[in-house]
């Protein structure tokens, strides 16, 4: 029978004139997909190995390489896509379960690019940020409705204690991304990008690898299904703690560390043996329910002696707001929300694809209902899932978030080129991996000054918009949907979001 | 619930109105009363800061020999919703006095609405549920604007009132035969609308209980404070950014009982730059109030002067894109949007400065016979 095997979704063109033999791509490439043939002394490429990472291409000295899409992968047919097709072949192949990774890249789910945002004219003036301060410090934490003020000598003092706050110079922060999902030096990057903007990264679930540790004040550790590397030293080594139920890119189920990622120093953080798949439970074991959820919120701050804000993130899934509520009143000091786009270092394609809401929605309905239970004090929200420009920061905020999280986009300021093969651990631009060869590809000092740069730019954006929107606090975005339009929505996606449609005034 | 998306509370109201405009707040900080004559010269001299489409004024110590009951000024559509609106508040107050709002013909002004004015006690068994007879009031204002169609209250304090209208200010002010009425503290607004029609509510000032606010720009907050006021039970039903100046004033000063200066620096907020220069209690202090009241900051463009019968606060944007003065001169305070607004009335002022970004400028009576320094 003649092989039926996928065909190659990408193809590697070659200028012979311009090659010269360098063997720089041959050698460079982790999957393996360039090789040398000596007797005709030509460098040819197995499409079929190619994932589309575009490392040759960058790295070629004399531009001879270009990786193209391979258009005709199969026969056109808008039902029976490529991808589909592609995809039951591998499985006809395999048997198995299709693992990808990064977020959802289908098209139908961006809300963001659906909303347009307001300016002043006339009757209020436009702020120029270069001139004027503009602010955006954001505080992340519990907060009492009211404040208790007493009068003491010359003046006014404060009464009310306010429970342990994050702050952010600026509303974004690094989500979860754990080293071994991420090699260390990408972990080292997002770690010293945060510092040096006054933000913060996340361990993921991943343990703590002793290198990070001196950056525990700009530090959020993770506390998981799998419980890798979590005693009471790592709780307490961070600014604050966040207990992962769930993750946009794979509502529903644990988190997945391929056993290729797990070396040496690996398995020394996760504390597993060496090669093993880290499969963490779909369920926290000690969390069937809300109150179970509330016995660790409490454990954890007991441990962090009430030092600490501990948050809750979750997956945005239909009942969302229901169960941010549920959340809050357990006691969590902030929210994360995990939208459908949110990406992943491994995920089951079919999860990763269908399962969840987008993060607009979940943040608007989020938000509404924390106000109509009169608890949105009590908690921040944290907004995650495929945030991608510095516009998509001031829609989410201006729908109710309190700040974001970046993952994806802190990644592709790290080199990344979205080819979605994490999972392999062969990432040629030493992100997505543990070998040490391609580690040593990213540079951490380069790393953290571009990471540093992206929220740098964003800052400098978001101010700009602020500023022609006549506003100079970030405070009077959160949750101002009136500043916000809607283009081509449906009545009640409006009325879910909780804005109007473009045209329509005050 | 939302009310942005009450299908049509009320038609013509449902925006809101950016305006530029002009203010004047004058104050006898002893209690001595003078004529509404005084503060229409002075608004009547910045005419050029309206168009003719609202002007307003708010008077205290207007009805010493009602002092003890809460005054409700009412604005009609008519006969019909006067009697609807009586029987709901015949169920909550006793009626102690009630009659039309005197008024004298003016050919400027195009009268529209029933004018009337109350004096009411509540009734005690209708205030149970309430924690203090001042949410009770409250409630009942936001109950009538809300809910009764055509009935509007434009205040509803004690020993003051609000007279509002369309018209230039100095017109309005001689429709409500406001020379006649003697104040201590007067408030009086211009008005500069941009994109709504004329409605008599929607003129300045805007109050509750014995709150008046008289503001000039616009609020680019108002989403967020709106919200923010919503976590507290107030609804904006006027769908107005200078109704949220209001009902914040109120929150802080009334039912949290914070001074004034705390209220400013609330509203008004310091920069975080500022704010790391201060001494440790006090930065403790200034964040904690950036931080919990975020959005109770008022952003945007605003010179804004609030009034109750203890005092009068004239407050700018923190980083000052209105305009205000403010002027002193033996007992009396002067504010205004215009210099020219105060020696209109005062051409010797002892005292005239510009208040910085956020700094207010507050004027309380004084006890007798005791004299305050203003700050």
């Amino acid at each position: 029978m003649a092989k039926r095997r996928p065909p190659a979704d990408f193809v590697v063109e070659r200028d012979d004139y311009k090659c010269i033999r360098c063997l720089a791509c041959v050698r460079t490439c982790s999957y393996g997909a360039n090789f040398y043939d000596e007797r005709a002394n030509r460098v040819f490429t197995e499409n079929l190995k190619c994932v589309g990472c575009h490392f040759c291409e960058a790295i070629c000295p004399t531009e001879a390489i270009l990786v193209r899409h391979n258009p005709l992968a199969t026969r056109e047919n808008a039902h029976w896509t490529s991808e589909a097709v592609t995809d039951i072949m591998k499985q006809a192949e395999t048997g198995g379960v299709l693992l990808t990774s990064m977020g959802n890249d289908k098209p139908h789910f961006t809300y963001f690019d659906r909303m347009v945002l307001n300016a002043s004219q006339v009757t209020n003036p436009s702020i120029d940020p270069l001139r004027e301060p503009m602010e955006i410090r954001t505080y992340l934490g519990r907060k009492p409705l009211a404040l208790e003020l007493e009068n003491i000598e010359g003046g006014i003092a404060l009464k009310t204690r306010i429970a342990p706050q994050l702050k952010l110079e600026v509303p974004i922060m690094f989500s979860a991304m754990s080293y071994g999902s991420i090699s260390l030096n990408a972990s080292k990057s997002l770690a010293r990008g945060a510092q040096m903007m006054g933000t913060y990264f996340n361990t993921g679930e991943g343990g703590l690898h002793k290198d990070l540790k001196e950056f525990g004040e700009n530090m959020i550790v993770q506390c998981a299904s799998g419980r890798f590397g979590v005693n009471v030293d790592y709780l307490n080594a961070g600014a604050a703690v966040e207990i992962k139920i769930g993750q946009g890119a794979k509502p529903g189920i644990g988190g997945h560390l391929p056993g290729e990622k797990v070396t040496e120093p690996i398995s020394e953080t996760r504390m597993i043996p060496v090669g093993t798949d880290a499969i963490s439970p779909a369920p926290h074991h000690d969390i069937y329910s809300i109150e179970d959820l509330r016995q660790l919120i409490y454990a954890i701050k007991e441990a962090t002696r009430y030092e600490k804000p501990v948050g809750v993130k979750i997956a945005a899934v239909h009942n969302v707001a229901p169960i941010a509520s549920g959340i809050v009143r357990a006691g969590a000091d902030f929210v994360v929300i995990d939208g459908i786009r949110g990406g992943t270092g491994a995920t089951p394609k079919v999860t990763r694809d269908n399962v969840g809401i987008p993060i607009e929605l979940a943040v608007a309905v989020v938000d509404q209902r924390l106000r109509d239970e009169g608890i949105r004090h009590l908690a921040s929200i944290v907004v995650a899932g495929g945030i991608k420009r510095s516009s998509d920061v001031v829609k989410a905020i201006a729908l109710g978030a309190d700040a974001v999280y970046i993952g994806t986009a802190a990644l592709v300021a790290l080199g990344c080129h979205l080819c979605q093969k994490c999972y392999m651990g062969k990432c040629n631009w030493g992100i997505a991996t543990q070998d040490p060869k391609l580690v040593r590809r990213l540079n951490p000092e380069i790393g953290a000054r571009r990471v540093a740069n992206l929220l740098r730019a964003w800052a400098l954006e978001i101010k700009e918009i602020l500023g022609g929107m006549g506003i100079n606090a970030i405070e009077s975005l959160r949750g101002n949907r009136d500043v916000l339009r809607g283009v081509g929505l449906h009545e009640h996606e409006l009325e879910l979001l909780g804005i109007k449609p473009a045209g329509e005034a005050w | 619930m939302n009310l942005r998306f009450l299908k049509d509370p009320v038609p013509d109201k449902d925006f809101k109105v950016p305006s530029g405009c002009g203010v004047v707040g004058i104050m006898n900080q002893k209690r001595k009363t003078f004529s509404g004559e005084l503060i229409m010269k002075s608004i009547a001299l910045m005419r050029e800061r309206g168009n003719g489409l609202g002007g307003g004024f708010a008077a205290y110590g207007i009805y010493p020999e009602f002092r003890e009951y809460y005054a409700f000024h009412m604005l009609y559509d008519g006969d019909h919703k006067r009697k609807e609106t009586e029987d709901f508040l015949k169920k909550r107050f006793e009626i102690v006095e009630s009659e039309p709002i005197p008024t004298r013909r003016v050919k400027e002004i195009e009268e529209r609405h029933l004018l009337w004015r109350y004096f009411l006690t509540p009734k005690a068994e209708a205030t149970i549920t309430f924690e203090t007879e001042e949410d009770f009031i409250v409630d009942t204002v936001m109950f009538i604007n809300a809910h009764i169609n055509g009935a509007f209250v434009m205040s509803s304090g004690k020993n003051m009132g609000i007279f509002k209208g369309v018209g230039f200010p100095e017109d309005i002010g001689r429709f409500y035969r406001l020379d006649e009425y003697k104040g201590y503290i007067w408030l009086a607004h211009n008005r500069f609308p941009t994109n709504t029609v004329g409605w008599w509510g929607g003129a300045h000032p805007f109050g509750i209980l014995d709150w008046a606010v008289v503001h000039n720009g616009e609020i680019s907050s108002y989403g967020t404070n709106r919200r923010f006021l919503e976590s507290f039970g107030y609804r904006c039903t006027l769908y107005t950014d200078t109704e949220v100046v209001a009902y914040l004033v109120d929150l802080f000063m009334r039912k949290l009982e914070y001074d004034h200066r705390t209220t400013a620096k609330i509203l008004s907020a310091p920069l975080w730059q500022e704010i790391e220069r201060m001494s440790s209690k006090k930065k403790e202090l200034y964040t904690a109030l950036r931080t919990v009241y975020g959005g109770a900051l008022l952003n945007g463009p605003f010179a804004i002067i609030v009034a109750n019968t203890e005092m009068m606060m004239g407050l700018n944007d923190r980083v000052k894109l209105r305009p205000l003065v403010a002027a002193r001169k033996g007992d009396f305070l002067y504010i205004a949007s215009e210099e020219s607004g105060i020696r209109v009335v005062c051409p010797q002022p002892e005292e005239v400065w510009a208040p910085r970004a956020g700094e207010p400028v507050i004027g309380e009576l004084v006890k007798e016979p005791e004299i305050q320094k203003i700050y």
